[in-house]
Parts: structure tokens; sequence; C-alpha cells
């Protein structure tokens, strides 16, 4: 078996090159645990200043925000432009105004959540307040007319006389105040961070990234240092080149996407309802298409500059439209666009057996799409190879 | 006695685009002899020798090794080839560069080590066997190129300037060698700008730009241009005057 020693080959040439090793299995970590840091980094409580608030609705922002008392409007507005506060509420009956600064999303986002939580909370504070003492005068009332039917009892002849109107049951109107709104969730949780909801799809995205990197230069070295021509001048079957390296280079991709999946599970705790096992066979599937996608591509460059160019064409378009955007608002090429890139399916598998715990069952489709797309880089690899050899 | 030929080439056109590198080339190379191909740069040494081994794809006419219609993976087994720049495995040490083409020919194993130890002691490199290439002298590097084109034991040698880069006394040596290779029955077909080298050889081949201008051993060469060296010989062929004579 000729690919045999040619994977057997690679491996011992990528051990020994120091460099690509620590691509391999450092620059994926380093880059993880960085992303990890930043998402899942919380704003905190926005500062906000109030001006003129009521004192309730004051107390109840006070509960989602840091508050400081402004009476001077023009002062707080100043602040706010300095980024000294988040926002400026202001109460002009009956509305409040919330001035933000407005280019940081995360920033608004933050004291728009905190406004509407602090608004919500006055408002079911107050309309508990109103049912309550609307229920107090509605018992005080019942009383009153007992003491009243009781008085009439006591007074006999009488009695017959009375049609007991007391005992109608008084008309009340409980008004039903919304006082609140409940989340249920289908899958995931309230405390879900950026970073969970992301977290497999960058997994995806950082096996599929740094394998097609570090296959592509590898296989493109061969080609520039002329070994793969004086490779072709033996009685090597094309084949044997292409599977070879995919073996040898398959060894350490499936290393590395064991450890990106570990650290990331075990280290790094990320939501994972489904099964490992599976997330694994997903990632595998990918590296895998990742790996023969590169090694196909250095065939279209002639030197690193090249390959790397083929970065914002092949690989930033998938990241873009692999689901971690939604694509439901887009045109409708995008969609079909998205529907040729492996990395799609691998999105959708991953999201599906991490984040809902979906089985075999679901993703089998995905699974064989990327095992096609692996098998299909393969063999083109092999045609491409023709350009130096016909047989 | 009758000459048996190692490679048949008849009628041979090689592009690349629409630059004509071998118009029209018919020639043959007998067996057991040193076959010298003697051009400037860019006349299509390269490509010819490319050609003959399969690595070179043409658009017109057959290349024939013992028999075998090129491109064949048998005829690939029987040749062995030094490319013009070394194509050797930096990372790997000299020792692992020879055992893994040797193993791509599949040499067995016991009567592979045995071949790489001879080898690495022809050239002189048994010391340096676990050295790793890429800290290697550009000499070190041709003459493990030499040796991995010898390890599968080819009836036909085809050597891409195989001493560009070598000292004079290894030179020697390295043409020693494919003497005795010779003698025991190999083909060699070796392009080089070393004019004195083509002396070494049974035939010279002239080729400039795609077009064979002579063909035949060394004293045909000087008579049929009556002139005393092959330079000389070469320059007269080519229709360049004495007084470029440097350009070559």
């Amino acid at each position: 078996m000729r690919c045999l020693k040619i994977a057997g080959r690679v491996v011992r040439q990528v051990v020994k090159d120091r460099r690509t090793l620590a691509l391999l299995f450092l620059a994926p970590m380093i880059v993880i645990f960085l992303l990890d840091v930043v998402l899942t980094s919380k704003v905190g409580k926005p500062r906000v200043m109030a001006v003129g608030l009521p004192a309730d609705l004051q107390t109840a922002v006070g509960q989602e925000a840091e508050v400081t008392v402004s009476s001077d409007l023009s002062y707080a507005m100043e602040q706010l432009k300095k980024q000294e506060t988040d926002a400026v509420l202001m109460y002009s009956k009956p509305n409040v105004t919330v001035s933000v600064e407005g280019t940081q999303g995360s920033v608004t986002a933050s004291v728009k959540k905190a406004v509407a939580a602090a608004v919500g909370r006055y408002s079911k504070d107050t309309a508990s307040k109103e049912a309550e003492e609307q229920m107090q005068s509605q018992k005080e009332k019942i009383l009153r007319q007992l003491q009243d039917q009781l008085r009439a009892l006591q007074k006999p002849g009488k009695a017959e006389s009375s049609t007991s109107p007391a005992l109608s049951a008084p008309e009340t109107k409980l008004s039903l105040s919304m006082t609140g709104v409940q989340y249920s969730y289908l899958f995931g949780s309230d405390d879900m961070t950026a970073f969970d909801s992301i977290a497999p799809l960058m997994m995806g995205f950082f096996i599929f990234f740094f394998v097609f990197l570090i296959a592509g230069v590898a296989f493109l070295r061969e080609r520039i240092s002329g070994t793969l021509e004086r490779l072709l001048a033996t009685p090597v079957r094309r084949f044997d080149i292409v599977f070879g390296y995919f073996l040898g280079f398959g060894v350490f991709v499936f290393l590395q996407t064991l450890l990106i999946e570990f650290y990331m599970v075990g280290v790094l705790h990320i939501a994972l309802k489904g099964s490992f096992l599976l997330l694994m066979a997903v990632n595998l599937l990918l590296a895998a298409g990742s790996l023969s996608l590169g090694t196909l591509l250095s065939a279209f460059a002639r030197n690193e500059l090249q390959l790397f160019q083929f970065i914002p064409l092949v690989i930033v378009p998938q990241i873009l439209f692999c689901g971690l955007f939604s694509l439901r608002g887009a045109p409708e090429w995008t969609v079909i666009l998205s529907k040729i890139f492996p990395l799609t399916y691998a999105a959708d598998a991953l999201q599906n057996v991490a984040l809902r715990g979906f089985g075999l069952e679901s993703v089998w489709q995905d699974l064989l799409i990327l095992f096609g797309y692996m098998l299909l880089f393969l063999v083109l690899n092999t045609l491409v190879l023709k350009k130096y050899r016909k047989i | 006695m009758s000459q048996k030929t190692a490679v048949v080439v008849e009628g041979l056109c090689v592009r690349f685009g629409s630059r004509e590198v071998l118009p029209d080339l018919s020639v043959s190379i007998p067996e057991g002899r040193i076959v010298g191909l003697i051009g400037p740069s860019g006349s299509g040494k390269t490509t010819l020798v490319k050609t003959v081994i399969g690595t070179n794809r043409f658009q017109a006419g057959t290349v024939t090794v013992f028999g075998r219609r090129v491109p064949s993976l048998e005829a690939m087994n029987e040749i062995g080839y030094m490319a013009q720049n070394d194509a050797l495995y930096e990372d790997l040490s000299a020792w692992e560069n020879l055992i893994f083409f040797g193993s791509i020919y599949g040499i067995r194993r016991r009567d592979l080590l045995k071949r790489a130890e001879e080898l690495l002691d022809f050239v002189g490199l048994a010391d340096d066997r676990k050295g790793t290439v890429r800290n290697f002298s550009g000499g070190m590097k041709r003459r493990l190129s030499l040796a991995i084109a010898l390890v599968n034991r080819p009836r036909l040698l085809i050597l891409d300037e195989p001493t560009v880069g070598v000292d004079p006394v290894l030179r020697r040596k390295f043409w020693d060698e494919f003497e005795s290779l010779k003698e025991n029955g190999c083909t060699i077909l070796v392009t080089t700008h070393v004019m004195d080298e083509a002396s070494r050889c049974d035939r010279i081949l002239l080729l400039r730009e795609g077009k064979l201008l002579a063909d035949g051993t060394l004293a045909e060469l000087l008579e049929q241009t009556e002139t005393g060296n092959v330079e000389d010989a070469f320059l007269k062929l080519s229709g360049v005057d004495a007084a470029e004579k440097g350009a070559v």
C-alpha cells in the first residue's frame, strides 16, 4: 500500500516541523479561549442618569441599573456624550424618554433590557397595588352590606318586605391587568451566553479553517519543492498520493479535532445537550472535507500567498452563510449559496447535536453530505494531478 | 551485435500554452550507453527528459521506454530520475528520504535497508545519514538525489544536470560511477551544460530551440563540424559567430 508509505512520511514530516505542530494544536486553543473570554463577559448593570423620574419608577430602575440622579438635563446629556453614563432617563408625563449614546449595540441592548425590566416591575407593583386596593374596598363593601342585613333581621316584621338586595352579589369589575411575561425555552435556557449559542459553530469553523490552511500549505509545499513531481516520476498512482496525504494529515486532524472538542466541552463548558460522540463524528467529517478541500485548492495556487487569497473567496462566505447569522431576511441567492457550502451542513448538525440534543436520526443527512463532499474533493484532487501525469 | 534501444521518441510535440517547446522531435537512445543531451537553457532538455519519464503531457507523437508506451507505471519502475532541483523532503533525514522513495518503488524492507546502506556509502553520506536535509550543503543534496535515483536499480537512469553545484572531485566520482553503471547494462541519459562532460558520453544529442541539431559520437560531431572541441562544434552548429562564444 503505497498510500500508507506516503501517509507515514507525512506524519514524520509534521512531527519534525514544530511550527506546524504548534499551529495545529495551540493556535485553535488560544483563539477559542480568547473568543470565550470576550463573548461570555457580560456588560454588567448599565449606568443611567435619572432626570425627574417619579420616585417609584426610580426605585424600580435602581434595581436594574446604577442610577445617578440629576436635575440638570443638559448636564446629563453632556455626560452621555462623554460616555460617562450609558443612558439618560427623563420623565415627561406620561412617557419616559430614554437617551442613549447609540454606537455600541451591546450597551444599548443592556440599557433597553434594564429599562424594560424596570418599567415592567414598576407597572406590576402599581397594578398589584391597585388590585389590592380594589379588593380591600370590595371586602369592606360586602362587610357593610352584611352588617346592614344583620341589622334588618334583628327588626322582626320587616323582614319579609326586604327583598334582600344584599344577597344579589355586588357587581364587581376586577380588571385583569397583565403584570409580566414568562418565557419558556424549548431548547437552550435563560442563562445561555452569546458564546454558548455560537460555540458549536465556532468549533466547526475553527476545525475547518485550521485544517484547510495546514493541509493546503503542506500540499503546496510538496508542489513547490518539486517533490510532488519527483514522486510522480515513481510508479505511484495519483490517488495514492492524494489519499496518502489525506491519511497522514488525517492523524493530526483527528487529534486536533479531539483536542478542540474536549477543550470546548470539558474546559470551557459549552452547552452540550446531545451525544459527545455524535458531535465528534460531525467534526471529524467536517475536518476530512476541509482537509481534502485544502489540498485540492492548493493545486490552484502557485505560492502560499495565493493560497491565502482563497480565504476571502472560499472560507469567509462559508462562515457568513453557515448559520452564524440568520439568512431569514437575506436575499434568496445567499440561501442557495449556503446550500453549496459544506460548512452549512456541519453547522446545522453541530447546532442540532450540541444545543438541541438531537440524535443521529436527525443529522444523518448532514453527515452523509459531508462525507460526499470529502469524496468529491479527493476525486477532484486526483484529477487535478493529471496536469502533471496522464496516468 | 544488434543494438537494442531503450528509448524511442517519434514525432514528439510538446506545447506550453502557445509556445512550442519541442515542435517535432524524433530520436532513439540505444541501451547500455551514456547519452549526453546538450543545449543552452530553454532549449527543451528538461522538457524532453520529463516527457520520457512520463511526468510531462505532450500534444503529439509517441514515446516508448523499453517497449512500453509512455506514460506507463511499469516503465517508471525501471527509471531512476535525478531532477534538476533537489526534490528532497527537507524536514526529513537523508536516511528517511532514501527509505521513503525506496518504499514507494515497492522494494522489500530487508533489501531496501541493505540498498540504502550501500548507496549512502557510495555517495559519501554514511556519516550524515541522520542529518536533516535542510542543513545539508548543495553538494550533499545532489549526492543524496543521486542515491535516490539509484535506489530502484534502474535500467534507465535519467540525470538532469547532475553535476551543477558539485565540486570537481565529486564530479569525477559521479562520472566514474556512471561509467560503472553502464558496464552493468544501465542506460544513462544525462543533460549538461558542461561541455567537457560531453566528452565522456558515448553519444551526444545537441538540442537547440527544441530541434535536434546533431546526434552522434563525439568523433563524428567534431568531424562533421571540423572543430576541435564540443563547445566549438556546438557553436558552429548553432550558427553562432565566434565573437558570441562567451554567450553559451
